[in-house]
């Protein structure tokens, strides 16, 4: 009886030693993310060539509910941080540098070059003149088209605004849509706004719009509403009703012309059935003559919570993601765009050759009106963005309103 | 111990057997609700430092148009809501029949409060979908231009409320069909010796003796609307421009959601959503305390 319990024992010790050793053997890294499947799965293969680098590290991912997460990071950050989280650049990422929630991780910056390799993005992760992260993807947004709509209009693809808003009289006779939009989760309204806002006025006052320094009574803003009122009324009707998937259907089915999106709304767009043939692809046209090029071009990022155990596994992934080769392949698995200038875009997609130009031709990139915003501004802009294109006669109301959460929302 | 313990048994043992109930009462309902009253008086963003600023989320609340749009929304719920008693009862009585197979009808009928919210909000925007929704379809039959109920702000909180009433006249339905199975079959038998029938019997004979469910359904409907949460979030997460929320939306939207970073500014809006409910509340409460005191 002695002798069995004493076995039984060691049996155990010898069982407990051997799993701690096993664990000694790697080091975890935790990881919290928020990737749809396809994302899941290139990151999951991405995550296998990491461990295959540093194979005495274990990269534990837990994946979250994309829009779930957006909650879940708020409490995790504080209570049971992981070594690694993602989020995005810009505004959005504000509240929890100023928090003290993400670490400073200008050295893996330093130390990988990075200035150089991601200058393109380098603006949107700093603040305080350090990183605060490392940013993977990022993905273009313009107009995409139906081809077919232009045929069945007789209307050639615009290179002016005029002529943009010209073609909008002959899709309203052939009875389609000149651009469609879906704003019942706001976002998609915004892209319309940036890129009014970014053609009229340019990128540096554009800026200076979403960091409160400009009142939203000023001439200017007019301006680029009064711009916006010229295809007010050729815009899809109960867009108000519409998801972006809705509205990205109707012109599938050729009810709409031009749709200002951003690039993952390509597979949506030829699960629907159009082709590299019938969809295209075109920056967003110049509105006010001569002003520089700037383009939206919303970043995914990854971060360092401040409550990481496993910092120095965590900055070694990091660098790992930045590095070019890296974030090619993933990439052409996201089809999306590299934010490493030396990586490289696949030759046969011409939605993401097209946009790899045209970003890296840009004379600076926005995040997106909710990122580049802070919260309380983005929710209210958007708002009002879509009671807009309902209500254009309300414009004075809306801009006053706005102004007043400006006030407001950047103490 | 086991003395004082002998000698006050019978006066300690209720309060044992409640003591689970009330600790559990205590830490999930009323301790929140006095926390939710306390964050209400700073400004916190759920991250960083909660700083102190006294009463100016209600300062501000007070000037808020989106708190009034919210507000008025809430009593538009309120009113046409309690319209589910009424059908309710009148299902109930239709159906209180004995003919075959009439448990399955009311099945049927009480089918709507089965299904999930969700999927009910889901349903109705289909209903009402630009293009396709069976509701555009016909008010483009009707009035040659099809209305998108759930994009126009004059219609979308009515269009939600109708969603809501759909399982709502269900459920009063259901309370009204078992209070049916407890009216009294001689009382009946009496009135209609005396010649009662039609509206009279309704009104004088059955109504009286309905006083319970009819109680219950409109506790349970009042609430429901005042709490009125998942249609709204599903079917227009509060637009089109903000006209269809209603408190307990915007308190979530301010606090909790993917824009919201205001904890004390949405606790605000909870404590006077709770200030609201309390009035209803503690007036049931004394309803049901004097029916007690006075058998």
């Amino acid at each position: 009886m002695v002798h069995k319990k004493a076995g039984a024992l060691a049996l155990m010790a010898a069982l407990l030693m051997s799993t701690s050793a096993m664990a000694q053997d790697k080091r975890e890294l935790k990881y919290f993310a928020d990737f749809d499947p396809i994302p899941l799965a290139a990151f999951e293969a991405l995550i296998v060539d990491f461990e295959a680098a540093n194979p005495d590290v274990d990269v534990v991912l837990q994946n979250f509910d994309h829009e779930g997460y957006k909650t879940a990071i708020r409490n995790f950050l504080t209570t049971d941080s992981p070594d690694l989280a993602n989020w995005y650049a810009g505004n959005r990422m504000a509240p929890f540098v100023n928090a003290g929630q993400f670490q400073d991780v200008s050295d893996v910056w330093e130390a990988n070059g990075l200035s150089d390799s991601l200058a393109s993005a380098k603006a949107s992760m700093t603040i305080d003149g350090k990183q605060w992260g490392v940013p993977y993807t990022y993905y273009q947004w313009g107009i995409y088209f139906n081809k077919d709509a232009y045929k069945a209009a007789g209307a050639e693809v615009p290179a002016t605004w005029d002529e943009f808003v010209a073609n909008c009289e002959k899709f309203k006779a052939a009875n389609i849509d000149c651009l469609t939009v879906g704003t019942k989760a706001l976002w998609p309204g915004a892209g319309i706004f940036d890129y009014m806002s970014l053609r009229t006025n340019g990128y540096e006052w554009h800026m200076d719009l979403t960091a409160g320094k400009i009142a939203w009574t000023d001439q200017k803003v007019k301006d680029v509403f009064a711009q916006w009122a010229r295809i007010q009324p050729f815009i899809t009707a109960n867009h108000a009703a519409l998801e972006w998937e809705d509205a990205a259907a109707l012109m599938v089915q050729g009810k709409a012309a031009n749709y200002v999106m951003g690039n993952f709304s390509v597979g949506n767009f030829k699960a629907g059935g159009m082709t590299n043939d019938t969809l295209g692809f075109m920056p967003f046209p110049e509105i006010t003559p001569g002003i520089p090029r700037a383009e939206d071009a919303p970043t995914d990022t990854i971060h360092i919570p401040s409550g990481a155990k496993n910092v120095d596994d965590a900055k070694l992934f990091l660098a790992f993601v930045a590095d070019a080769a890296v974030q090619t392949k993933l990439n052409t698995a996201l089809s999306q765009l590299p934010t490493n200038k030396n990586s490289t875009v696949p030759a046969d997609d011409p939605f993401l050759v097209a946009g790899f130009e045209m970003l890296s031709s840009a004379h600076a990139l926005a995040q997106f009106f909710d990122r580049d915003a802070p919260a309380e501004m983005a929710k209210a802009g958007m708002e009002g963005f879509q009671e807009f294109m309902v209500k254009p006669e309300n414009l004075d109301a809306i801009l006053e309103r706005l102004e007043a959460v400006r006030a407001k929302a950047y103490e | 111990m086991s003395t004082y313990w002998k000698a006050n048994q019978r006066r300690l043992a209720p309060w044992l057997f409640l003591a689970p109930g009330m600790i559990m009462f205590a830490i999930y309902v009323i301790i929140p609700i006095f926390q939710s009253m306390w964050i209400s008086f700073y400004d916190w963003d759920g991250l960083g430092e909660a700083v102190w600023i006294g009463t100016a989320n209600y300062v501000e609340l007070a000037d808020d148009p989106e708190f009034y749009t919210s507000f008025k929304n809430n009593i538009i719920w309120l009113v046409l809501y309690l319209l589910a008693v009424p059908a309710g009862l009148l299902i109930a009585i239709f159906l209180n029949q004995t003919v075959r197979g009439i448990r399955l009808y009311k099945s049927l009928f009480f089918f709507p409060f089965v299904i999930s919210q969700v999927v009910v909000g889901l349903i109705f925007t289909w209903f009402y979908a630009p293009g396709f929704g069976p509701i555009f379809k016909l008010t483009e039959l009707v009035f040659g231009q099809g209305t998108a109920i759930l994009a126009d702000d004059r219609y979308v909180t009515y269009g939600i409320i109708a969603a809501g009433l759909w399982p709502q006249i269900a459920y009063v339905m259901i309370l009204y069909l078992t209070g049916l199975n407890n009216v009294a079959p001689d009382q009946v038998e009496a009135a209609r010796l005396d010649g009662a029938k039609g509206w009279r019997m309704l009104w004088y004979v059955i109504l009286p003796q309905l006083r319970p469910a009819t109680f219950i359904a409109v506790v349970v409907t009042v609430i429901g609307a005042l709490r009125s949460f998942d249609l709204v979030s599903i079917m227009t997460a509060g637009g089109p421009y903000g006209s269809s929320r209603v408190l307990s939306y915007y308190m979530y939207e301010q606090a909790l959601s993917e824009y919201g970073y205001r904890m004390g500014y949405g606790a605000a809006i909870a404590v006077v959503l709770f200030g609201i409910m309390m009035v209803f509340i503690s007036g049931f409460i004394w309803k049901m305390w004097r029916d007690e005191t006075e058998r």
